[in-house]
Formats: structure tokens, C-alpha cells, sequence
């Protein structure tokens, strides 16, 4: 619901005063996003129907019908199906708008407290204006967008999950808010807009002005955890908000068969003007030879001539023929999408039992795009791997620990231990137990070298803030294995080591960058003794070992080797114990470089390089970024199935190829891996250029390009180049930026597209989607993005499909996904299976639709050649009526819903089954074109065969049966039955659904058909049903019956004989497994193998640190030491104007944000 | 997005949820095509060889007397000028004409087909409602009111092109005439002439009184109660020629059921010799290029003739035939290996 902002460019507020927010009229904290209320419903939803161009002909239509000079049908064969087709929608819209209605009033009569002339009132949601100040406690929404002014933990800090927006990663993060409770400051903040990673305002108070950005925002869609209560200022409310500014904005996506739809409804409604005209000429020369004379029996209106009596059946067949035009069409798509949807929503086999999460189908629509995949771009953490990390092996002095055994180590003699930790090595905790100095020191160092945060809410249980998970990985190793890192405040880090408290003196610490890929701190033991503990990629620590360790360096290296081969992430540890002088001098040197203005980053460098060094190595520990499950067998199935997978990650080079290897995306046997990593443009384009002449020597220069122009728009196709064997392309960030540039773009498509497996490591948001774009643009493909956070956003709404991964953290992916599902590995079967079955469902469906329509209609188009061209139709008008709707709608939903070609597990054991779909085999131009012939045979037959049967003809008691009546029932018949035969033909799969429909809809025909044409009908209606005794009396005649098999025998043996011939000339990969199903009757498919395993040669990877920066800053930083560790005690409500005790801290906070550049 | 308490989301284990409904998967085996293709060959060439020979055993015969040509009995009719013309038309049997005997007549080039003709009548008049003797519906227009605006009953084109031709049929044995009786009833449907049509209940005892303040169609030389002099029951919507007539005809050349000869001497047929058909021409076809023809014609259990359904049969049944062998040909020689990796 978009929110139409008044002409104030800046939001002006006051807290704590409601008459001068008023004055501005802001939106309150009520929101709306239903559509229509009780009186507007139908109006609206009825203006809204009549918009869409399928309702809106059928208007035309009516207005024809109601011109007696044109009316060639009677109104009700057009009223029929548009109050059909307007009451569905209506009831759909409905239902929806009741819900957004339900959920509407839920959530504006939530409750929350609002301070309120000094007092704590509870209030319901809708009533919260701007500039209120409102309390929220644990566990609450977020009401409206708030400036927190302060809370209960100590920083001031709060903790929310952003469960219904999320603007970051991580579960729970970290706002810093202005500690202070009651302000009577005013606000001056940009307009509401969408952005939800940007705010912009000032905070005056006192006469003091501060700036006020995003931290310390928090917006409506969160939820506040582990924070008891916190205090904000109504910035934005209801509709202002960012999350109901982004809501509802969402692109709208179409599929490449709506495009294909709307360009043959367009090719359709020319052919349908194109039979018009000839019939309307013919009418002209029928009039001007015949009709001229026959005025004897059937006299003209006054004035009227061939030429108007032309024009008049032009428009009078244009009502008639306008089944060709199939208006049930869209709404038969949209049921069967529907259909196809909640299968997805049901499937089982999609469904996550840990985290309680079935896949969802959020997007209705693009069901059948499913089964076009030919690219899929995917995130890295969180999508293939799990954002988990596991200690699983270290090389402690030496000693390789950690080679699994069965058993789980028990850490029950550790109270603090972290229940969920396993490790699988007993000797490792026996020699901890031992008291082993090297043990002990690998373990302390990882207690202490970090800059995790730690939470302990009750007694014991420990939560850490990892910035990293890698990092909360080892802390949580080093917690069990008896080294407790239990609390920190800026000068010390408290742990309990083996049950005994104790307390190091934090001196400094070296943060991690991104180039010196190292963290160090330096801590004073309880002792005295002074230690510098470091832990790093393992050859940035080996260049900076004292030779001493050089023996044991050889050791761990040969470990550290097995455990890259492992696809482990590695690091190296190392200690160095100091000098009390030497680090006093190097201290003041630090504390120089840290305060001067220029240069402080190059110069802390220097800083920190003169005391890391002549480290004394102490082991190595190698962390597992798990992966999901089932990775590496989806990735395989999908690269069977032809469907490149290109990996968009914010990683390392070294950890994305190692991924890359061990979800079997990169594999062994591929002919060559090509990595491009490159400085500048010329040598990115070389990389480029150099690896497509190997992959295919005989590639031009000139990309082969299929120019296309669709209905004026130009359109840039680069096809696919044949390569033998595999290749897999790895590309980093930097040379990406370079290869996207324009005048590269293209070659990169090139050489990419030529590659089974795409890594692009350290790729920000906007160049995910940027590659996405490339591919959709330049290739005639149907490309899918996946991904689980909000920096795959921008890729997931990119790409013809998104999907997201639903029950993690975020939700932000999953928000702006069209499927979701909490694992990978269900995208094989939401493809292979899912896709697979609704592209063939999709197709089978128009294919057999728009026959049965044009052979419907066709038969009009001949019979005008026998009657004058005076648009008699050839069948009852009820019929007419009836035909799409009653008599040929259910078994067509019933194949379109049920058909399957094989199942599923048949679709896993080959997935090149999936190859039709990405080739468009199933429903083209060409189809469209063969569905065209098709209907004019069976057409030419369905008439002249009763055509020639009947003529001159009479019943075996010598009377009339050549009447029209009689002959309209006939080939009324003719047609429905031989569109069902040929339904029957298109079925794969009989379900007792499929042959209830069936059967039924042709008693059903038989039953109406009998009783529109009794006496009781006609007696009652007698205008309506002049048909009658029709039935009766040609139905009781084998010459009829004898006609209609052998139109029925004709319509379908040539498709019979043609598809035999076919499957066994040229069969489909599909018509081979299908009789491979035959053969295998008994036997059901093995199940798709667990391959091992593999090993990856000689790839390491050395890090465990993201690339983010993360709380360092914070940890060292100056305010850490003034804020009170404990927190405070409740404010309230002792004291209505707690204001004394955090003011200071505020105008600090906000001062020193000021100050620094 | 989970609510604790709240039962699992789960879905439902049924067959249906996971598409999983026991299912009958036929394909296009050859083991199924071949056979059936022959199967069905047999039997439309069986049904065809029956229906061809049918048709062979049903005589015709069949007379245009429109008049067209120069030594043509009734050429003198087509003049414009003559009124009440009545001609002649002789034929011979050399062999018995096996009855019952149907007597058709047929019309060409004529388009009771037409959209605009098809339209032209008034259900409710013709259900004997008078409400609608005063006021024809519109559709009926030209021939709802006369140039009075006098509402017509029956209204409408149909009604008002009524065949009007008649016909006498007389053998000639040894030159004189014998009548040939014909009989006009029950040559309708059995619906159109007790259900669909009505006429009008007599007012004061008097069929025709019915029709006060109507007049009869303007083609039409009597009123609708007059039709049939002969037999009262016979006049009126539900008189016989009428109801044939208004059941119109799906293509622009057609047959009309006339009369039958099922009585007397003729209850067998009629038997060999010279005949006399009188023909009371009244109905003008020239001027569209229409013709005019009369039929005999015996049916059989497949009614009338025609030759087309059984060479159709016999067609379709020798091509399946023909389709089979060749399938079997194509499916022994190219039918493609299971062992090749699918």
C-alpha cells in the first residue's frame, strides 16, 4: 500500500506533544491494507475486473449481442460465463480482503504503553500518534518506528529479531540508543520512505543538536529479545513505516507462457478478424448471387444491401467464432497455477521436520517457469552451508586430534559446557584433564583471542555474540574443553579455566583487517606474566614463527594439509610471552599511532606488525563450515539435469572454490577450472578471452548474436557456444566489477555460459543482481535465484524466480521470494519434480485447450460456407454455453492438475527429463502452430463427415432427420466426444479423479442435453429450449451413432499413428523413460545413490574470519569503559523523571559520534 | 512464524497432498497400437461391408420437375403468367417398389439454413398462445403485421414460404388411372406434433374464431385453420405438412417427407409399371436458381440412402489396416533400443 506523502519535504516533530505533532497531521500508528470495506467492495472490485482485457471483451461481446441487427447468439451464451468468470474473482478477492481485514484489526488493537502526561498508559496500536514515547518490554513487537531513547541492558543497547524484516543477517543485533527516557526535544527527520538501511534526522535538545542515523532506529517488524524493556520515540507510524512502505511493492513477475499467451491472443484476435473478413466477404458475394433472389421466401430490411448486410455478419461472427479467443483461458491458468501451487505448499518431501518449515509456493503464478530452469544463481552461507560452524579437528604441538570416532565426548564434568557441542575425540579432554601446558595454552588462547560478547542471563548458561560463527565456534570449543571465557569489560576477560575463576588484564587489542588476516590481543595473566596471543591464516603466522617452532611448523603443516583436504577452514594459533619494558615502549608507540590524524590505519599496521612477530607456534584448529544437507547430490542431479549453477558469494576466493569442491559444484574430472582474478580491465578481459579459446578454439571474437525483436522492443540474444567437457569458472569480486562493466559484459556471459559451474566470490548485493540481469537479459534462459539473507534480496527479486530459505534467521529473502523452503536440497525437487510436472501440466493444458477451442469454433467457419455466410451457428446456443464451462472444464483441470508423466522418483533418476522444459519443447510458436493444423483437421472432419452422413438422408421411419436441430445435436456430439477421446489421449496419468471427470462431464452432457430438450423444459422455458425432442429422435438412430464413431475414429487414429510412429522413429528422452517405467513395472528405481565424500587434493582454505569488521571497535573502544556493568535497575516507576542518572552518558554518546570523521 | 501450541505444519499425508493416487499409465506400446489398429480396421471394413450393402438394397427414385428445360412436363408452369397450373409427370417401375414407400419432396439451393430465416417465427404463437396472435414477436419481421398491420398468424419466413406444391400419384393400368392413396399423417415428429406445437382451444366451438383478428401469412392461399378441408384435426399448427415444413432444414438441399404409401394395394410397395404423378405447381424456385424434385424411396434400419457412411466405413477400415502393417514394418525395423541410457 503505497502512502501518498503531504508536500513536506521533512518530518518536524516533538516528543511528548501531542498538540504540536497534530498540527502536521501525520498518519497515526493504524494501518490498512485491505482494500475495500462493505460499500466499496463491489464497485471497486467490479471497475478493477473490468480492466483486464480478457473481461473487458467479453463486455464488447455483449454489446454486440444486444444489437439485433448483429446478434448472432443470445445474450445468456455471454452473460453465462462472465458471471461465472466475475464471481470467482470476486470470491477469491473476498476471502483475501477478510483476511487482510482479520489481520488488520489484530494487529491495530495491540496493545502498548504510552507515556502520557508522565504516566505509563496502555493504548492500542491504532491509537499511537507520532511523537509519542512508548515502553516496549521482552518479547514485544515493535510498534511503529521508533528513536530508542533507552533501555535496560547495559551500552544501552537492545537486542530484536527481525523476524518480519530484516534489514541485516543476524538473528538478533545490536542497536545503540540514546539513554535517555524523557526528552522534550524535537525531531527533524527526512520524509518516510522505503529505505531500511538509512535514516537521516537531528535530535534538538537543550539547545543541542545531534545527528541522528539508522542505529538507532528501530523499526515496526521486530521483535525486542533478551531486552527487558526499552523506550522510543514514535518517528514514523502506521503506513509511514518502513516495513508498510516496502510492503506491497514487490515486482510483479510473469512467465515466459504469459508472454507466449499474450502475443498468441494478440495473433489470435488477428486471425479471428482474418476468418471474420472472409466470411463477411463471402456473405457479400452470397448476397449480391443469391440472397438478391431469395428475397422471394426471406425479403430484406429496408435500405439494406450486400455491402451493410457484409459489415453486420463481419460482427456477427466475430460473436460467434469468439471461442477462439478462450476467455476461460486465464481464468483455467490461474485455477490450475493454483492447483499446482498447493501441492508445492502439501508436499511432504519439502518439508523440514527440525524446523518445522513446509515449503510455500508465495507466488502463485510462476508455477510452470519451474520446470524452465536453465540457470540458478545461489548464496553460499546459509543457502549451500548452514552458517554453522563445528570444531572438529586441531593440531595441538604436534598432535592431530579429533580423527572421528563414533562415540561423543561427554563434557558432563564441565558445568558451563555447552550441551550442543560434540567432538568426537576422548584424548584430547584426557590430555586437557592431564594439565598438558600446550593444551592448555591452545585453548586459553582461543578463550581469549576473540572478540566475542558473552550474555549470561542466568547463572551458568552462557550465550556468546559471535561476530563471526567461526569464531563463536572456537570459543565455544575452548568453553568445553575447561577454558570458560565467562565475561569481559574493556580491561579484562574473565574465565574460568578448569573450574577455577580467572581474571586476565586486557592490555590491547590487534583487530583482524582484511590484510593482515590475523587478531591478536595482549593479556596479563593473574600472575603478571604478559602474553601476546595470535591466531591467523596459517602463512601469514608462518612468516612471523620464531625459528624454533620450524620443526613443528613442518608437523602442522602436513595436518593442516589433511584438513583443507577435508574442506576444513583452518587456522594457525601462536603465543609470544612479552617483555614488561619492551611492551611498555611499544605501548606508547600504539597509543601514539591510535591518536594521530593521519594515516592512523597504515600506522597502527606498523604498530602491530613490531610485536607480532618471533610467535612460538602452538597448534593449528580446523573449523567445519557445514554444509546442508544433501548439497553435493542436488547440485550433481541439477548439473545432470543440464542446469548451470552459479555461486554468488560474499566469501573469500579460497573459501568460496573450497565450498565450491566440497558441494561437488567443482569437480576432479572437470578438463579445467579457470579462475579470474585480475586488476585491471585489460587483464580481466585476457583471463576472459584466453579461457573461452580453450574451451572452444574455433569461438569468434564476435559473441554470435540472435537479434530478436518482439513487438518493437530489441533484444540482444547471445546463444549458446558448444564446448566439449567441463569447465568451471571462478571470478572474484574485484575482476567482476571490471567484467560488468558494458563493453565486457559480454564477454564474460560468453566464457561463463560456457562453464557448467560460476563462482563469484566476494560479490556485493548490487553485483548479484547485476550478474543476474546479465544472464536474463542477454540469454534466452529461465533463470532462478536462491538465497536465504537480505543481500541476496536484490537477486532474488531480479531473477524470473526467487526463492528464499525460509526458517533461519531472516526473513527478508523469503519476504520478497516467490517459493521458500528451508533447505537447498529441496530445490531438486521443487525443479526436477515440482517444476517438471507443472511446465508439462502448463503445456498439456493450453495445448489441448486452444484445440479444443478451435476445433470448437473451426466447424462455425465451415458450416457458414453452407449457409449463406449468415452466421447460423452450428450448434444449440446452450451448448455453446455449456461447453467450456460444464461439459469441457473439469477433466481439462483434472489433467492440467494430476498428469504426471512419470513420478517422482523415476524424475530424479533422469533428471535430462527436465530438458524439454528449458528447450520451451512443450509449448511454442511452433506447437501453437501444429495445435492450429490440428484443430483444422479434426474441424474439417467433425463437419463434413455428419455433413456428408446426413445429407439427403432420412430415419429408418422415413422422417426428417437432416433437420438442423438433429444436425446441430450431431455434431455437437461429435465434437465433445472426440474432444474427450483426444483428452483421454493426452492423459498419462488416469487417476479415479481424471475418469470421474471424464466420464461425468460427458453424462453430464448427455443428461442436460435430454433434459434441455424434454417437453417439461420447453413447456416451462419455451422460447429458451426450442430444441426439443431432438434428442429423442436422432439419438435412437444407428446411422447417428454410426457417424459420430467414425468422426470420432478419424479425429484420433492419424494423432494415434503419428505418436507411435514418433516414439518409435524419434523418441523423446520422455517416451524412453516412459517405457523404461513400463519395463520396470515391478522393480522401482534404485534410489538416487549417497556418494562419499570426496577428498579434495591440496585446497586450503585459512579463515575463520568473515570479512566483516565486527565488534573490535566496540570491545576497545573509550565509552566501553564508562558504561556500568550490571544492568541498571528498572527506572520505572519509581521516579517519573529518570532522566539524572543516563543524561550524561547520552549527550557523550552522541557528542563523540559528532566528533569522529 | 511458529506458534507454540499450535500443531505441527506438517502436511497431510494423504495421496492426494503428495500426488501419489493410485494411477493407470497406459502408453503407446506397440503391443496395444498394432493390434487395436487392425482390430478397428476389421470392424469398420465389417460395419462398412454391412452399410454399403444396405444402401445398395434401398431403391430411389428420384424426379426433378422444376421445369427448367424446354421438354420439361411442367415447363409451362414456370411461366410467370399461368395461375393454378397443373402438370403432369410420368415415370415406370420395371420392378416392384418395395414399400412402405416414402414420397418425398426436395428442394435445392434453398437456405432454410439462413440465420435470419432460421430466427423467423414465434415460439409462443405456435404453442397456440393467442396473447401472441396480436402481437408477433419482432424477429418475425417482415411477416409479423400485413400492409394493415394486421398481426399474421402464424408469423414469420418460415411460415409464411410453406411448400404449397401437391401432388396426386396414379398407376396407370391399361390406360386408366388408379389412385394411389397417400397418407399424410404421422409423417412429423412425434414431439412437434404433440408437444411443440398447439393450436390455439376453439373459441365459442369455432376452430376459426380462434384466429379473429389475424390474417393468415401472406404467401399463404388459405388461413391456417383451412389447410386440410378434409380432415379438421388436420388444420391449424398441427397440420402435418406444416410441421414438416417448419422443422427446417440444416443444409440448402434437402428432402421433406411428403407422404406415404402404405395402404391398400400398395401396402407392399408399387409394383411394376407406368405411373402418373399430377403436380399442383405452385411454388416458385426459379427466381433463386432453386429446384424442385420428387422422391420415392423405401429406407432401411439405417434409413434413408447413403452411400457415403459405408465407403467411409470401408475407407477408414482399409487404411487402418494398411496404417497397422505399416506401424508393424516401422516398429520391427526402427523401434528404438531399451538398452541405450534413456
Amino acid at each position: 500500500v503505497t502512502y501518498c506523502n503531504r508536500t513536506h519535504k521533512e518530518r518536524h516533530l516533538r516528543a511528548n506533544d501531542r498538540e504540536f505533532n497534530l498540527s502536521f497531521k501525520y498518519a497515526n500508528n493504524a494501518i490498512k491494507t485491505s482494500k475495500y470495506n462493505v460499500f466499496t467492495f463491489l464497485p471497486l472490485n467490479l471497475f478493477e475486473q473490468f480492466q483486464r482485457l480478457a473481461n473487458a471483451y467479453f463486455v464488447f461481446l455483449l454489446i454486440l449481442q444486444l444489437i439485433p441487427q448483429i446478434s448472432s447468439l443470445s445474450w445468456f451464451t455471454t452473460v453465462v460465463p462472465l458471471l461465472l468468470v466475475l464471481s470467482i474473482t470476486l470470491a477469491k478477492d473476498l476471502s483475501d480482503d477478510i483476511t487482510r481485514h482479520k489481520n488488520d484489526n489484530h494487529v491495530n488493537n495491540r496493545k502498548v504503553e504510552v507515556l502520557i502526561n508522565g504516566e505509563l498508559k496502555s493504548e492500542k496500536w491504532m491509537n499511537v500518534q507520532v511523537g509519542d514515547i512508548v515502553k516496549l518490554e521482552n518479547n514485544e513487537f515493535v510498534t511503529a518506528d521508533l528513536l530508542l531513547l533507552s533501555s535496560s541492558e547495559p551500552l544501552n543497547l537492545i537486542y530484536i529479531e527481525t523476524a518480519e524484516l530484516d534489514g541485516l543477517v543476524s538473528n538478533r543485533f545490536i542497536k545503540y540508543s540514546i539513554s535517555i527516557l524523557y526528552i522534550s526535544g524535537e525531531v527533524r527527520c527526512e520524509p518516510p520512505n522505503n529505505r531500511l538501511d538509512k535514516f537521516t534526522g537531528t535530535l534538538t535538545m537543550r539547545g543541542e543538536t545531534f545527528a541522528l542515523d539508522n542505529e538507532r532506529i528501530l523499526l515496526r517488524g521486530c521483535t525486542l529479545r533478551n531486552t527487558e524493556w526499552c523506550f522510543g520515540l514514535v518517528v514514523f507510524g502506521g503506513p509511514d513505516t518502513k516495513l508498510m512502505q516496502n510492503s506491497g511493492k514487490s515486482v510483479f513477475k510473469r512467465t515466459s507462457i504469459d508472454h507466449l499467451m499474450n502475443v498468441l491472443v494478440m495473433f489470435i484476435f488477428g486471425f479471428l478478424a482474418f476468418m471474420c473478413t472472409i466470411l463477411s466477404i463471402g456473405n457479400a458475394i452470397w448476397e449480391y448471387q443469391e440472397g438478391n433472389s431469395f428475397i422471394t421466401f426471406l425479403p430484406r430490411a429496408d435500405g439494406a444491401n450486400a455491402s451493410l448486410s457484409a459489415f453486420l455478419t463481419f460482427w456477427s461472427y466475430v460473436i460467434i467464432l469468439n471461442t477462439v479467443v478462450p476467455i476461460s483461458l486465464y481464468v483455467s491458468v490461474e485455477i490450475l497455477r493454483l492447483g499446482n501451487s498447493y501441492f508445492i505448499d502439501w508436499d511432504r518431501k519439502m518439508y523440514h521436520v527440525k524446523s518445522d518449515t513446509p515449503a510455500q509456493a508465495r507466488t502463485t503464478t510462476l508455477n510452470e517457469e519451474l520446470g524452465q530452469i536453465k540457470y540458478i544463481f545461489s548464496d553460499k552461507t546459509g543457502t549451500l552451508t548452514q552458517n554453522i560452524m563445528t570444531f572438529n579437528r586441531c593440531s595441538i604441538n604436534g598432535k592431530s586430534y579429533g580423527k572421528s570416532s563414533k562415540k561423543k565426548v561427554d563434557f558432563s564434568w564441565n558445568p558451563l559446557a555447552d550441551p550442543k557441542f560434540c567432538f568426537h575425540d576422548h584424548k584430547l579432554v584426557e590430555v586437557v584433564k592431564s594439565g598438558s601446558p600446550e593444551v592448555q595454552a591452545f585453548f586459553r588462547l582461543l578463550a581469549l583471542c576473540h572478540t566475542v560478547m558473552p550474555e549470561e542471563k542466568t547463572e551458568g548458561e552462557l550465550f556468546y555474540q559471535a561476530q563471526s560463527p567461526d569464531e563463536g565456534a572456537l570459543v565455544t570449543a575452548a568453553r568445553n574443553f575447561g577454558f570458560v571465557f565467562r565475561s569481559r569489560t574493556p580491561e579484562t576477560i574473565s574465565l574460568v579455566e578448569m573450574g577455577v575463576p580467572t581474571t586476565y588484564e586486557l592490555l590491547a587489542v590487534l583487530d583482524f583487517n582484511n590484510v593482515r588476516k590475523r587478531m591478536s590481543v595482549i593479556v596479563r595473566s593473574p600472575e603478571g606474566k604478559l602474553t601476546l596471543f595470535c591466531k591467523g591464516a596459517d602463512t601469514i603466522i608462518y612468516e612471523r614463527l620464531h625459528p624454533s617452532s620450524s620443526k613443528l611448523m613442518e608437523v602442522t603443516t602436513e595436518h593442516l594439509n589433511e584438513y583443507a583436504g577435508e574442506g576444513l577452514r583452518t587456522l594457525a594459533l601462536a603465543y609470544k610471552d612479552l617483555d614488561e619494558d619492551e611492551f611498555e615502549k611499544w605501548k606508547e608507540r600504539h597509543h601514539e599511532a591510535s591518536t594521530s590524524l593521519e594515516d592512523r590505519e597504515a600506522k597502527l599496521d606498523t604498530i602491530y606488525e613490531e610485536i607480532e612477530k618471533d610467535l612460538l607456534l602452538l597448534g593449528a584448529s580446523a573449523v567445519e563450515d557445514k554444509l546442508q544437507d544433501g548439497v553435493p547430490q542436488t547440485i550433481e542431479q541439477l548439473a545432470k539435469a543440464d542446469i548451470k549453477i552459479w555461486v554468488l558469494t560474499g566469501d573469500k576466493q579460497e573459501t568460496a572454490e573450497n565450498i565450491g569442491y566440497s558441494c561437488n559444484m567443482l569437480r576432479e574430472e572437470m578438463k579445467e577450472i579457470f579462475i579470474v582474478a585480475a586488476n585491471t580491465a585489460e587483464e580481466v578481459r585476457e583471463e576472459l578471452v584466453n579461457a573461452r579459446k580453450k574451451m572452444s578454439p574455433e569461438s569468434g571474437d564476435e559473441p554470435p548474436i540472435e537479434k530478436s525483436r518482439l513487438l518493437g522492443k530489441k533484444s540482444q540474444v547471445v546463444e549458446d557456444e558448444k564446448v566439449d567437457g567441463e569447465y568451471g569458472l571462478v571470478i572474484n569480486g574485484h575482476s567482476l566489477a571490471f567484467a560488468l562493466q558494458k563493453d565486457m559484459q559480454l564477454e564474460l556471459l560468453r566464457t561463463a555460459c560456457m562453464c557448467q559451474a560460476v563462482i563469484c566470490c566476494r560479490v556485493t548485493p548490487l553485483q548479484k543482481a547485476q550478474v543476474v540481469e546479465l544472464v536474463k537479459k542477454h540469454k534466452k534462459a529461465v533463470t532462478l535465484a536462491i538465497g536465504d539473507g537480505a543481500n541476496d534480496v536484490s537477486m532474488i527479486k531480479t531473477a524470473h524466480i526467487g526463492v528464499g530459505i525460509s526458517g533461519q534467521e531472516g526473513m527478508q529473502a523469503v519476504l520478497s521470494s516467490d517459493f521458500s523452503f528451508a533447505q537447498f536440497r529441496y530445490l531438486q525437487r521443487l525443479l526436477l519434480v515440482h517444476g517438471r510436472w507443472s511446465y508439462l501440466r502448463m503445456c498439456k493444458f493450453l495445448r489441448y485447450f486452444f484445440y479444443k477451442n478451435f476445433t470448437f469454433t473451426f466447424v462455425h467457419f465451415w458450416y457458414g460456407f453452407f449457409c449463406g455466410f449468415s452466421a447460423q451457428t452450428v450448434y444449440d446456443e446452450w451448448f455453446i454455453t455449456l461447453y467450456n464451462l460444464v461439459y469441457t472444464a473439469l477433466p481439462v483441470i483434472g489433467l492440467s492438475i494430476f498428469d504426471q508423466d512419470v513420478n517422482d522418483r523415476w524424475s530424479f533418476q533422469y533428471p535430462q527429463l527436465y530438458a524439454p522444459g528449458q528447450l520451451n519443447q512443450y509449448f511454442s510458436k511452433m506447437a501453437f502452430a501444429r495445435i492450429l493444423l490440428h484443430s483444422c483437421y479434426s474441424s474439417l472432419v467433425l463437419f463434413f463427415i455428419p455433413w456428408a452422413a446426413m445429407c439427403d438422408t432420412v430415419r429408418d421411419d422415413g422422417k426428417d432427420i437432416a433437420d438442423y436441430q438433429s444436425f446441430a445435436l450431431l455434431a455437437q456430439t461429435c465434437l465433445l466426444i472426440a474432444v474427450s477421446v483426444q483428452m483421454g489421449l493426452d492423459t498419462y496419468y488416469w487417476t479415479a479423479v481424471n475418469q470421474f471427470f471424464l466420464w461425468g462431464s460427458l453424462s453430464v452432457y448427455f443428461a442436460v442435453t435430454f433434459t434441455m430438450y424434454s417437453n417439461g423444459m420447453y413447456l416451462i422455458f419455451t422460447s429458451s429450449f426450442p430444441f426439443i425432442g431432438t434428442a429423442r429422435n436422432s439419438l435412437n438412430q444407428p446411422n447417428v451413432w454410426l457417424t459420430i464413431f467414425l468422426t470420432t475414429i478419424l479425429c484420433i487414429l492419424p494423432v494415434v499413428a503419428k505418436r507411435f510412429l514418433f516414439i518409435q522413429l524419434k523418441p523423446t528422452i520422455n517416451d524412453k523413460v516412459r517405457h523404461k517405467v513400463r519395463q520396470a513395472k515391478a522393480v522401482p528405481p534404485p534410489l538416487p545413490r549417497k556418494f562419499p565424500r570426496r577428498r579434495i587434493s591440496t585446497r586450503r582454505s585459512g579463515y575463520a574470519f568473515s570479512h566483516a569488521r565486527g565488534y573490535g571497535d566496540l570491545v576497545t573502544s573509550g565509552r566501553f569503559l564508562r558504561i556500568p556493568v550490571k544492568s541498571r535497575p528498572a527506572l520505572f516507576p519509581h521516579t517519573d523523571t529518570p532522566v539524572a542518572d543516563s543524561t550524561p552518558q547520552t549527550y557523550r554518546t552522541i557528542f563523540e559520534e559528532a566528533q569522529s570523521p | 512464524m511458529k506458534n507454540e501450541g499450535e500443531a505441527s505444519e506438517q502436511p497431510d499425508n494423504t495421496a492426494f497432498t503428495q500426488q501419489q493416487l493410485p494411477a493407470w499409465q497406459p502408453i503407446l506400446s506397440a503391443g496395444i497400437v498394432i493390434p487395436g489398429f487392425l482390430i478397428i480396421g476389421l470392424a469398420f471394413l465389417g460395419i462398412g461391408i454391412g452399410l454399403f450393402l444396405t444402401s445398395q438394397t434401398i431403391q430411389v427414385l428420384e424426379m426433378d420437375y422444376t421445369g427448367v428445360e424446354k421438354d420439361s412436363p411442367c415447363f409451362q408452369c414456370t411461366i410467370q403468367s399461368v395461375q393454378n397450373c397443373t402438370c403432369e409427370v410420368t415415370f415406370s417401375l420395371s420392378a416392384l417398389f418395395t414399400g412402405p414407400v416414402f414420397f418425398y419432396y426436395g428442394l435445392s439451393n434453398y437456405f432454410q439454413n439462413f440465420r435470419k430465416y432460421g430466427v423467423s417465427k414465434d415460439y409462443y404463437q405456435l404453442t397456440g398462445d393467442t396473447q401472441y396472435f396480436k402481437s408477433p414477436r419482432d424477429v418475425c419481421f417482415p411477416y409479423s403485421h400485413d400492409s394493415k398491420n394486421n398481426p399474421i398468424v402464424p408469423c414469420g419466413a418460415i411460415a409464411n414460404s410453406m411448400f404449397n406444391d401437391t401432388f396426386e400419384l396414379y398407376q396407370i393400368i391399361n390406360g386408366t388411372k388408379k389412385k394411389v392413396p397417400l397418407d399424410g399423417k404421422g409423417i412429423s415428429w412425434w414431439t412437434d406434433f404433440n408437444i411443440k406445437y398447439r393450436n390455439p382451444s376453439s373459441v365459442n366451438g369455432s376452430f376459426a374464431s380462434a384466429f379473429d383478428g389475424t390474417v393468415k401469412p401472406i404467401n399463404w392461399p388459405k388461413a391456417a385453420y383451412e389447410l386440410d378441408l378434409t380432415d379438421p384435426n388436420n388444420n391449424g399448427f398441427l397440420n402435418q405438412d406444416f410441421l414438416v415444413w417448419m422443422r427446417r432444414a440444416a443444409l440448402p438441399q434437402f428432402r421433406k417427407l411428403y407422404r406415404r404409401i402404405t395402404e391398400g394395394d400398395y401396402a407392399g410397395g408399387l409394383p411394376a409399371g407406368n405411373y402418373s404423378l399430377t403436380v399442383h405447381y405452385n411454388y416458385p424456385v426459379l427466381s433463386f436458381d432453386g429446384r424442385k424434385k420428387l422422391v420415392f424411396s423405401n429406407v432401411s434400419w439405417m434409413g434413408g440412402k447413403n452411400d457415403f457412411l459405408g465407403i467411409a466405413y470401408l475407407v477408414v477400415g482399409s487404411l487402418c489396416v494398411v496404417m497397422s502393417v505399416v506401424m508393424l514394418i516401422v516398429y520391427a525395423k526402427f523401434k528404438f533400443s531399451d538398452d541405450d541410457d534413456a
